[in-house]
């Protein structure tokens, strides 16, 4: 079933569109990340130009980080004041990912870049995961030496910033400054690379910020909601290249997959589930290392001016 | 009135009235095409008829060249090298004037009909089009940039030769089938035919035709240019509803 998709100016199949967000809709559910960082890669293998890709699945993660955020906050497990100061780092982060981005694209660096941030990034946390999965499933064994250690609270770096906010909800009295440079960060990235984030904002939140592990995912998808709302309103207004209907035909398939994965995940070992996520991570980070190297298809490409 | 008629064909086209050389009657089959949400390309049929003077054809061979053209466009040409193992953009090159959509059929390959000169006059052919690109380049340069535009138009069917695609029914009907890929720009096109003879153009028509993107697609691609801010405060909407609405639909279902 052909779909003529306006704004990335070609025709997809529908039904592998519904089937790519059903997939990782299904991850969603499953291990509790947004899958943004898997929507862009796979939609730009597929043939969509990246811009359209970038821009379109972050409008899919509002939707999807929605319903994820209703059931934490069912269960009070959402930081708001926390999560307020993260935001206005992440809008701030978007706004200048926004100019950033249009500037790569005059420069006709956007692919490269994106394609190296993502090698990078997942390469990184794919390799950390793996590790971390490989050890609760006792595949390596323990290092002696992390477990003597005794675990700091908080980062000497941050404890030291200024002006002290005490955030309740989070158990913490720390800078402002903290979660708003994290912020930044995180809206920077989505723009550039049609991520959510959660998967190094909740890292991050916790060994970095040391926020109570109850509000974490909560807080972190208070915080993609309002950060890829504004990278969507970014995108938007400067790149023009949000593709509604396919990001519709992608939360279509996610919110249902996502569905399934959280029935899937009541039944199978936590430590198993990221391990195939870091196997995923990894085997992406791969494909796309193998994209910059190979001599691409196309050695020419063309730019409306 | 028809006397009228005659009297300012007879000033501005002398050629038609002095009867002394063949005309054109141009027409296509879609004045207007429009892109639909399942627009799988479409196949464009331009046809004609040749008025001798006299009625019937001379002599020797007369030959038909018909073009296609879009909307031309601005664009910034990138060329990918390998810098330090990563593919990268590292040259590029303006071209003021590209063709968004370049089609050419005849009734023999061009090169048998017209010479390099003629050709270039008339923009026949895919190497004759007239890019204007910018200045700086060498010439060398120039020509791998060209022809690197020229090889992916024409895998991506936005440029096409049809060396024999034009045919000729009694000397005086021809037609030619041009096909547009799905991912055709939209725009006014033109449709030219050409009327070649011994090495010359001895007759042209130009037709007009409208690719329109329409419906909902058009809408969508209109909105996402002229209202920006609410389209985007719509794609949030829409994906905020979708996304509530599951996680509604999917609880009730399952407590």
């Amino acid at each position: 079933m052909d779909i003529y998709l306006p704004i990335a100016g070609l025709s997809v199949n529908a039904l592998v569109i519904v089937g790519l967000g059903g997939l990782v809709g299904l991850l969603t559910g499953m291990v509790g990340v947004g899958g943004g960082f898997l929507t862009t890669p796979i939609l730009i293998f597929y043939g969509i130009p990246p811009p359209v890709a970038v821009a379109s699945a972050t409008t899919q993660i509002t939707g999807t980080s929605i319903s994820g955020l209703l059931a934490h906050r069912r269960r009070r497990g959402v930081d708001a004041r926390m999560g307020a100061v993260i935001i206005v780092g992440g809008v701030a982060g978007s706004i200048v990912g926004g100019l950033l981005f249009r500037l790569l694209q005059n420069m006709g660096q956007i692919d490269t870049v994106i394609s190296i941030l993502y090698v990078l990034l997942l390469g990184s946390i794919g390799i950390i995961m793996a590790k971390e999965a490989a050890t609760a499933l006792e595949m390596i064994p323990r290092s002696k030496r992390k477990a003597e250690r005794p675990a700091r609270r908080h980062n000497p770096l941050i404890a030291a910033l200024p002006f002290r906010w005490r955030f309740y909800r989070s158990g913490l009295y720390i800078s402002p400054l903290a979660p708003l440079g994290l912020g930044f960060i995180s809206g920077l990235l989505t723009v550039l690379l049609g991520i959510g984030g959660g998967f190094i904002m909740v890292p991050a939140m916790i060994y970095l910020l040391g926020m109570s592990a109850q509000v974490v995912v909560g807080t972190s998808l208070l915080q993609i909601l309002f950060v890829t709302a504004a990278t969507t309103m970014v995108h938007a207004t400067t790149t023009r290249s949000v593709d509604i209907v396919l990001a519709v035909l992608l939360l279509i398939g996610s919110v249902v997959g996502a569905q399934y994965g959280a029935w899937l995940a009541q039944r199978m070992k936590p430590e198993l589930l990221r391990m195939i996520l870091a196997i995923v991570v990894l085997g992406v980070a791969f494909r796309m290392a193998l994209q910059l190297g190979w001599r691409p298809e196309e050695i020419y490409t063309v730019q409306m001016l | 009135m028809s006397r009228w008629r005659a009297l300012v064909l007879a000033l501005f086209a002398p050629a038609i009235l002095a009867q002394s050389e063949p005309r054109l009657v141009p027409d296509v089959s879609d004045r207007n095409i429009e892109i639909h949400y399942s627009f799988a390309g479409a196949e464009l049929l331009l046809f004609g008829a040749i008025v001798y003077p006299g009625g019937r054809p001379p002599e020797g061979r007369t030959d038909v060249a018909v073009v296609l053209k879009g909307p031309l466009e601005r664009i910034v040409l990138r060329e990918k090298q390998k810098v330090a193992g990563i593919w990268m953009n590292v040259g590029r090159v303006r071209f003021r004037s590209a063709p968004s959509y370049y089609a050419v059929a005849s009734s023999r390959p061009l090169a048998q009909l017209i010479d390099e000169r003629t050709a270039a006059i008339y923009e026949l052919g895919l190497d004759n089009l007239q890019l204007s690109p910018g200045g700086g380049a060498r010439p060398e340069v120039l020509r791998r940039f060209e022809h690197g535009l020229l090889d992916l138009k024409i895998r991506s069917g936005l440029y096409a030769e049809y060396p024999r695609g034009v045919e000729i029914s009694e000397g005086v009907l021809y037609r030619a089938r041009i096909a547009i890929p799905a991912r055709v720009p939209v725009g006014t096109y033109t449709a030219e035919t050409f009327l070649i003879r011994n090495g010359r153009v001895i007759a042209g028509a130009a037709r007009e035709i409208r690719i329109e993107k329409l419906g909902f697609e058009g809408f969508v691609a209109e909105a996402a240019e002229r209202w920006s801010l609410a389209y985007g405060i719509a794609a949030v909407a829409v994906s905020l509803l979708l996304g509530w609405g599951a996680s509604a639909a999917f609880r009730r279902r399952y407590g």
